[in-house]
């Protein structure tokens, strides 16, 4: 059993033997944004999902928990709640991983001595993402809390640490702890040595007492005493990590790209700890034993949610998937280029001040050719990400294999394919970041046997071949470059504000 | 009930739509619980009353968009693939045909190409003839045309024709055997969205001696197979709504 706590929804889903899917329940949460650049989340909501979702994915299976060989969880990353060890009950909401509240604080922690080895240590260039900037907001923010995170009081989690820690019992011996992968997103912990470094929490200000114990990701052993108890919980890692695990890239160089609310590019980089010159971050790819497999990351900060956004805020479509239905109305963008830098860029760029624009407009774009656009902007993203790969690799990828909810988006599975000028190849599991929990649970609880009975499991389920014309597309890049370098001039005029 | 939350303020209470239509207040609660289940009927999370639903806006257009139901139906779909071993597709109609709205390869991993888009004829396919059954206009319409014949199996006379779109409605699933492509068969069974209307249908494809038995009748356990997943993607279409 898996549960994928997501950006926008989470879900549980029971697999069998030959990694196919039994049951599945999903539950969306709610998105909030009290002010401009502000997302949160409410943890407690998040975990009354999972207590619903559990029972129902068990019923559907026609199963009981003893049943349950073991249950793997794995989670949006970086976002993260913090609560009172005593009570259980969150100091505030969770700080989503999308929040730019910190611009401000990250350009003052940039120009702080001890800056460069910081991202030496922890593999991670200073931005708003990730947690470590976040948490001290709130630790310099919220009135005592700094006094109660010292006293121990006070608990940090990322997503995976408190659904653990209340499965676990919450209140009544909960367990506090998170993987290495997790850890690695929080620009707290040392890549090198696996643990909360001491350098980095005295750069970042952070309490050891408010921290959770680091463990391999198939090293978790928990059991649950709540919502189903009984159920061995034997595995944790990030929702990117585990995706990569489930698309069984266990070889150096194999990549796996994810497009969920964003879009995350992992190469498998083996046990060799690779630094990028090309803006790209080194992270844990997964922990399975004592070994880590290291692996490189590229970010796409807005990928579904520049859907969504298109969706909720511009109201031009009930659903998601009707994003590729307008898109069809038309037969090109129409000169019409959108760069959805929300939260700043993000790979290969990192520019925090970065902000999102519409360009091209004349009186013939319509809505038919925003809703290309839309779809482009995640193409010409993930074709700056594979190019930096290929300078970092001196080698071109020769496929990509993909997963997650815009996967079930022809329109752009295609034009990625158009863009990288390769296969994009999709597994029979779209829902590849549950599958590798589910893989890591069940390695850890020995159900499967090795890493190579997993290989023969993965199927291609679709491929898309490129077939647009090399002209075409080295025209279209570069107008889309040439909107991204605007972007770039906005952040220039306007100073960072609060 | 519908004409009565159609006219004035639009928002009334169980207990002001029983007392209007003269209805005890179970029988207009279990009314409005369908009306409800179908869109038709909303009703305010904070005041608890009912309202006319979106759904009534778009009645008579699209029930349910192509792009949606692929996206629904990945999870089921895939799972289809992996127990059968056989190749997926999803259709709706289109323009007299099938239009293929979602396809997963045959899990074997070898070299396949994706049919999103491809069109196939109505009365020659497992998909074709699910949602013919389901379907009066347009089973009316394939009756007055000329039913084509691509092997020596394809149905050609409408009568026939008829006989099985019957059973199929009885049955609740589709087959086919070398009517469209010699060597090739077909299952399907039908998708539906809350109240029961079939938008679809979804079905594998594949060699006449893996689908069917030595009598040439498809295999009862694909048969299962292919009847649960459209069983699950309709769930999931109720569940979300
Ligand atoms: N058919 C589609 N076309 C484009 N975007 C889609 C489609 N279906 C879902 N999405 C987008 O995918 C995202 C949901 O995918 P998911 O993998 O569940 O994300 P997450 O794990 O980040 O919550 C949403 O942002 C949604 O807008
Ligand atoms: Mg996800």
């Amino acid at each position: 059993m898996a549960i994928d706590q997501g950006t926008t929804s989470t879900r549980c889903i029971v697999f069998d033997r030959n990694a196919r899917l039994v049951a599945v329940a999903q539950r969306e949460h709610r998105q909030y944004h009290p002010k401009p650049g502000w997302v949160e989340q409410d943890a407690v909501e998040i975990w009354r999902n999972v207590d619903r979702i559990m029972p129902q994915a068990l019923r559907q299976a026609g199963i009981t928990a003893d049943q349950v060989v073991a249950l793997g969880i794995t989670n949006q990353r970086e976002t993260f709640v913090l609560w009172d060890r005593h009570t259980g009950v969150p100091v505030g909401r969770a700080i989503v991983w999308e929040d730019i509240r910190t611009e401000e604080l990250v350009a003052r922690l940039q120009k702080q001595p001890g800056i460069e080895e910081v991202r030496e240590r922890c593999g991670l260039p200073l931005a708003t993402y990730f947690s470590a900037p976040s948490l001290r907001w709130l630790l310099d923010n919220v009135a005592g809390l700094r006094a109660k995170a010292e006293r121990g009081d006070v608990l940090f989690g990322t997503m995976d640490t408190w659904l653990i820690w209340n499965l676990t019992g919450g209140v009544n011996g909960g367990l506090h702890v998170t993987d290495v992968t997790n850890a690695s997103r929080t620009m707290l912990m040392n890549l090198a040595t696996r643990r909360w470094d001491p350098m980095l929490l005295d750069f970042f200000g952070v309490p050891a007492s408010m921290l959770p114990e680091i463990r391999p990701s198939s090293e978790i052993s928990g059991r649950t005493t709540r919502v189903v108890p009984g159920i061995s919980i034997t595995a944790a890692l990030g929702d990117q990590h585990a995706a990569l695990f489930g698309q069984t890239c266990f070889e150096k160089g194999s990549i796996k790209g994810t497009y969920g609310t964003g879009g995350f590019l992992l190469m498998n980089t083996g046990t060799e700890l690779v630094r990028s010159n090309h803006g790209l971050l080194t992270t844990i790819g997964y922990q399975i034993g004592s070994e880590p497999t290291y692996a490189l990351e590229g970010s796409i900060a807005v990928a579904g949610s520049l859907v969504q956004w298109f969706r909720d805020n511009l109201g031009l479509i009930h659903s998601a998937p009707e994003i590729e239905t307008l898109a069809r109305t038309v037969k090109d963008n129409g000169g019409c280029y959108i760069v959805p830098a929300f939260s700043g860029l993000f790979a290969p760029h990192w520019l925090a001040q970065a902000r999102g624009i519409v360009v091209g407009l004349t009186s013939y774009i319509n809505k038919g050719h925003l809703a290309r656009a839309v779809l482009e902007a995640t193409g010409w993203q993930t074709r700056e990400v594979v190019d930096a790969m290929n300078a970092d690799l001196g080698a071109p990828t020769p496929v990509l294999k993909v997963d997650g909810g815009m996967t079930a988006d022809h329109l752009l599975m295609q034009f990625i394919a158009d863009v990288l000028n390769i296969p994009v190849m999709r597994p029979l599991v779209a829902e590849t970041v549950s599958l590798g929990a589910a893989y890591a649970a069940g390695l850890a609880a020995g159900y499967w046997p090795d890493l190579e009975g997993l290989r023969r499991n993965w199927h291609l389920a679709a491929r898309w071949n490129p077939a647009m014309e090399t002209r075409h597309r080295e025209d279209e890049y570069a107008n889309w470059k040439r909107a991204v370098e605007l972007t770039f001039a906005w952040a220039r005029s306007t100073p960072p504000s609060t | 009930m519908l004409r009565l939350l159609a006219r004035g303020s639009g928002h009334h209470s169980l207990t002001e739509i029983a007392d209007s239509l003269g209805l005890a207040r179970g029988t207009a609660h279990g009314i409005l619980r369908t009306l409800q289940r179908v869109e038709f009927v909303e009703q305010d999370q904070a005041t608890s009353r009912y309202r006319l639903g979106a759904a009534l806006l778009h009645l008579g257009t699209s029930y349910l968009d192509a792009n949606e139901l692929r996206s629904r139906s990945t999870n089921w779909a895939d799972t289809l693939a992996a127990r059968s071993g056989q190749e997926v597709r999803i259709g709706m109609h289109h323009d007299g045909a099938v239009l293929v709205v979602h396809h997963v390869f045959r899990p074997d991993d070898s070299v396949q190409t994706l049919g999103i888009g491809a069109m196939l004829p109505l009365h020659a396919t497992a998909l074709g003839k699910v949602l013919l059954a389901y379907d009066p206009d347009l089973s009316a319409a394939t009756r007055r045309r000329e039913l084509t014949s691509l092997t020596r199996r394809t149905i050609t006379r409408t009568q026939a024709l008829e006989r099985v779109l019957t059973e199929v409605r009885s049955q609740g699933w589709a087959g086919e055997a070398e009517e469209y492509m010699p060597g090739e068969a077909s299952i399907a069974a039908p998708i539906r969205i809350p109240g029961g209307l079939v938008v679809g249908a979804i079905g594998i494809s594949g060699t006449v001696d893996r689908l069917c038995d030595s009598a040439g009748r498809p295999r009862a356990t694909l048969v299962r197979q292919v009847c649960q997943a459209a069983e699950s993607v309709t769930t999931s279409l109720v569940d979300e709504n």
